[in-house]
Formats: C-alpha cells, structure tokens, sequence
C-alpha cells in the first residue's frame, strides 16, 4: 500500500503538484487521470523517487520515503516494476536480455534460473516467440508486454505505469490493460497507472484519482464515476458523445 | 554562474560513477564493448590522419629550411618533436572530441530523450556508473591509440621525406635519434591520460544530464565537442607549463 499525504512539487518556482494525498491499495489497479499538464507524470515520477517533493510525505507499507537511509532507498527500488510510456527497453539488448537486466543486475540465482524466471514472465505475458529480437523488430504492442514482463520478472510490490496505452490500437489497448489487472490481483501487488485512456478507466479503474492544476479534484472507482456529478470529472471524462451515451445509459439501468 | 554550476555538477558526476559500483560479471562485458566501440572503432581513422598529417608535417618542415646551411636531418628532429609532443596527444584527442565524444554524448543522450536512464534508476541501478565507469576504463586504453598515431606520424614523415627527395633515409633517421629526451614522451603520455579521462567524462556529462528531444540530442553533442576541445586545449596548456616550463 502506498498512502501519499499532502505532496507538493514544484520546478523553477512553478508549482506542479499542490497538495495531494491519497492512498494506493494493495491488490487494486490503482489509476491516476486528468488532463495534459495536470501532474500526472511528476505525481508518479515522485512516487517513483524519481523527484524529491518539496513537502509532503510517501509512505510505502507504513515506511516513509523521506525518512530512509540509501540503503533502504535501493531495497525499495527494487521492489518497483516500472512500464514506461514509451516501453524504455534498451535497444542494444534482445528482448530476452532486457527481461533478464534486473536479474541479472541483483539476483544471485544461477544462469538457469534466471532463464526460467524469464521464460515464465515472457509466457505469462503471453510473448513466446520473441526471445532474440530486438525492441526494435517487434510491434508497438510486444514492446510493452516485454516491458511488462522485465517489470515483473522481480516479483516487486509495486507496479507503475506510464500510459501503457498510448500509441497503441483499441484492442490492443485492452490487452495490456487486462494484462495489468491480472498481473496486480495474481500476484497482489500495489499498481498506479498514469492514464488518460477512458476505456482503461472503464475497464480496470477499482481506485482513481484525477488531477486537475496540481490538486486532486476528485476520487473513487470506475463504478462511482458514472455517478460522479463533480464537474471537472465529468468534462474531462464524458467529453466525448460515446462516453456520454455510456454514462446515459449506466445511469437509465440503473433507474 | 551558470558554468560554475555545470563545472560543479560535472565533479559531483564524477564522484557518483565511482560510487555503488555495478557487478563485476556485467561491467567485464561492458567495459569490453566500450573497448571495442571506443578504442578498435577509432583506430581506422587516427591510423590515416596520422600517417598524412606526419607526412605533411615533415613536408612543410623541409620546404621551409631555406638556408643550404641547415642540416637536412631536421627535418626528422622537426618531425619527431611535433608529432610526439604535440600532433600525437593533442591534435588527436580534439579529433577524438568529435568521433567519440559526439558518439558518447548522443548515445547517452538518446537514453536519456527513451527514458532508458529513468528505466536504470527506478530498478535502483547507479545509471552513472553503469554508463560512465565502463567508459573511463575503456579510454585507459587510449596511450595504446595515441602511441600506434606516434609511430604513424613518425612514419608517415620519414615517407614523405624520403619519398619527397627532402632527406635521405639515413638523415631523418639521424635526425630522430638526435637530442631525444625521453622525458617527453613521459609528457606526452601524462597528457594523454588525462585527455582520455576528459574525452570520456565531459561527452558523458553532457548526455547525462540533457533535457529534450532528438534535436536537443544533436545540439548536446555539438556543444560536448566544443567544451570537450577547450578542456584539452587549457590542459594542455597548463600541463605544458607545469612540465616544460
């Protein structure tokens, strides 16, 4: 579990993050949404360690951030999965190496374990083919299943994405959303993903936080959106007549 | 100010590439990459411009003894000094600015733009030492490069002479072996250590820490190939100073 209190970041004076707290749940896709430049990106690269908020507090399973040593910092990184928005594989190695890297990098298994660790992940993530290619003979889509699976080759508590889905076709949108949402209930993981892919939001959102300008202007899960009358959420996620028609008829169901 | 600033990020750099090492199994490979990427990938070229510009060299040399009075084997003393003292360590390393240095600057930077270095930190690996370390060690390779661009420039002299009608053989290899100080070659290697660990940190440094794009990519090597030439140039003067002066 991951519980954020009072977060604020900024760059050049400019404040980005302003005041954020919540909590992210074990064993729950965990969803962070709001419009281009409202902090989503800092808001997860802070929880990534990756900006040192000005204030506030991210407590991981009841450790503060803040408050431990290098050490601990390294142990906890270790634990963290990470899918970048533009997948991050190193394009010198084969897909095979990159799933390996953080084996490789700080297990002390033997060359045959590693190598059925990661002929599991590349299974589970549904890639049996693609062993020796390189990110760059393989589509949009394997790469972020690769991505996916060199996440989770270390068993980490913790799982982030970065808009998994964009560049990527609907269908194979929903795949890799899938796959996220059974990867965090199999292995019950905390998972946060930066999104603005309203099918993810409908799909796999049991927690989400918007952000709108910094703050989070509203909070719940994927059923309570469509009851939402908060108007931010509303503009930004029924702004198309499709969700509009969605939100409609939920709501007519419902009566 | 701002230089200040960078001048001092670049130091603070250098102390992180030599903390929380990566493991040994993988740095061997790396640093034999680096080895064959860095030090094999130039010897192609530094082999030809050495050679020529050796040539050259003793050319100019010989078409500027004007005076019937000068004995021919100058040319091969002339020759011998500006390749080892000078052309060898620093007319090299500034050609190595720009064939290394902008490979090492957009290479870096280019993992910097796909957030591959983000990818290395947030599974807790020290990005600099991964990236850096194995090339610093790569580049104590270079006295081998910078010793092959003696022997070539050296060379390339004694053709052009000889081949030129400038001097006979006997006289520019007189002319080698007259007056040799081997405290110069001392000096020329203390300045190619040194320049090799600045071609390796100052590209590495600017790649590192770039922010942007593939356009800000290409002006980050750009200006790693400009600062990486200044640094050898007052280095070496200093060096110079301090060890001939």
């Amino acid at each position: 579990m991951i519980v954020v209190e009072n977060l604020h970041k900024s760059f050049d004076g400019t404040p980005v993050l302003k005041g954020i707290s919540t909590t992210f749940e074990k064993g729950k896709t965990n969803l962070i949404i709001g419009q281009s430049g409202s902090g989503k990106t800092v808001f997860l690269k802070s929880l990534l360690g990756l900006f040192t908020p000005e204030e506030g507090n991210i407590i991981y399973n009841g450790i503060t951030y803040s408050e431990m040593d290098d050490d601990q910092k390294r142990e906890l990184r270790q634990q963290m999965g990470m899918v970048f928005q533009g997948s991050a594989l190193f394009d010198s190695m084969s897909v095979q190496e990159n799933v390996m890297f953080p084996l490789k990098m700080f297990s002390k298994a033997p060359l045959s374990e590693m190598q059925d660790r990661v002929d599991f992940v590349l299974n589970r993530v549904k890639l049996t083919d693609a062993h020796h290619k390189f990110p760059s003979e393989i589509s949009g889509g394997m790469q972020k299943r690769v991505a996916i699976a060199r996440a989770i080759v270390n068993k980490p508590q913790y799982l982030f994405c970065d808009e998994p889905n964009s560049g990527l076709d609907p269908k194979t949108a929903i795949i890799i959303d899938n796959l996220v949402q059974e990867i965090t209930q199999e292995y019950d993981i905390t998972t946060v993903i930066n999104t603005h892919d309203m099918n993810s939001v409908m799909e796999i959102g049991e927690k989400i936080v918007f952000l709108k300008d910094g703050h989070k202007a509203w909070e719940g899960s994927n059923k309570e959106i469509f009851r939402t009358d908060n108007e931010a959420v509303t503009n930004f996620v029924y702004s198309s007549e499709l969700f509009k028609k969605v939100r409609q008829m939920y709501i007519e169901e419902r009566n | 100010m701002k230089y200040f600033e960078a001048i001092g990020k670049y130091f603070l750099m250098i102390r992180e590439v030599f903390l929380r090492p990566t493991k040994w199994s993988i740095m061997k490979n790396l640093i034999l990459k680096e080895i064959d990427d860095l030090v094999f990938g130039s010897l192609g070229i530094m082999i030809f411009i050495s050679f020529f510009v050796g040539g050259v060299v003793a050319i100019q040399t010989a078409l500027n003894m004007d005076s019937p009075l000068l004995p021919k084997y100058l040319v091969g003393f002339a020759t011998r000094q500006s390749v080892i003292l000078e052309f060898a360590p620093t007319f090299t390393s500034i050609i190595m600015a720009g064939k290394v240095g902008s490979y090492i600057t957009s290479s870096i930077g280019t993992m910097r733009v796909t957030e591959q270095i983000d990818a290395l930190e947030v599974m807790g690996v020290n990005a600099l030492n991964y990236l850096v370390f194995p090339k610093i060690s790569a580049m104590l390779l270079y006295p081998f490069v910078i010793s092959i661009s003696m022997f070539l420039g050296i060379f390339g002299g004694w053709a052009a002479s000889v081949m030129g009608g400038f001097s006979t053989s006997v006289e520019f290899i007189d002319g080698l072996q007259i007056d040799f100080k081997p405290f110069h070659v001392f000096y020329a290697f203390t300045k190619t250590i040194i320049f090799a660990f600045i071609l390796a940190t100052i590209p590495s440094f600017h790649g590192f820490y770039m922010k942007g794009g593939a356009l800000e990519v290409g002006k980050a090597s750009t200006t790693s190939f400009v600062w990486t030439s200044v640094a050898i140039i007052i280095i070496n003067y200093i060096i110079t100073q301090m060890l001939l002066g």
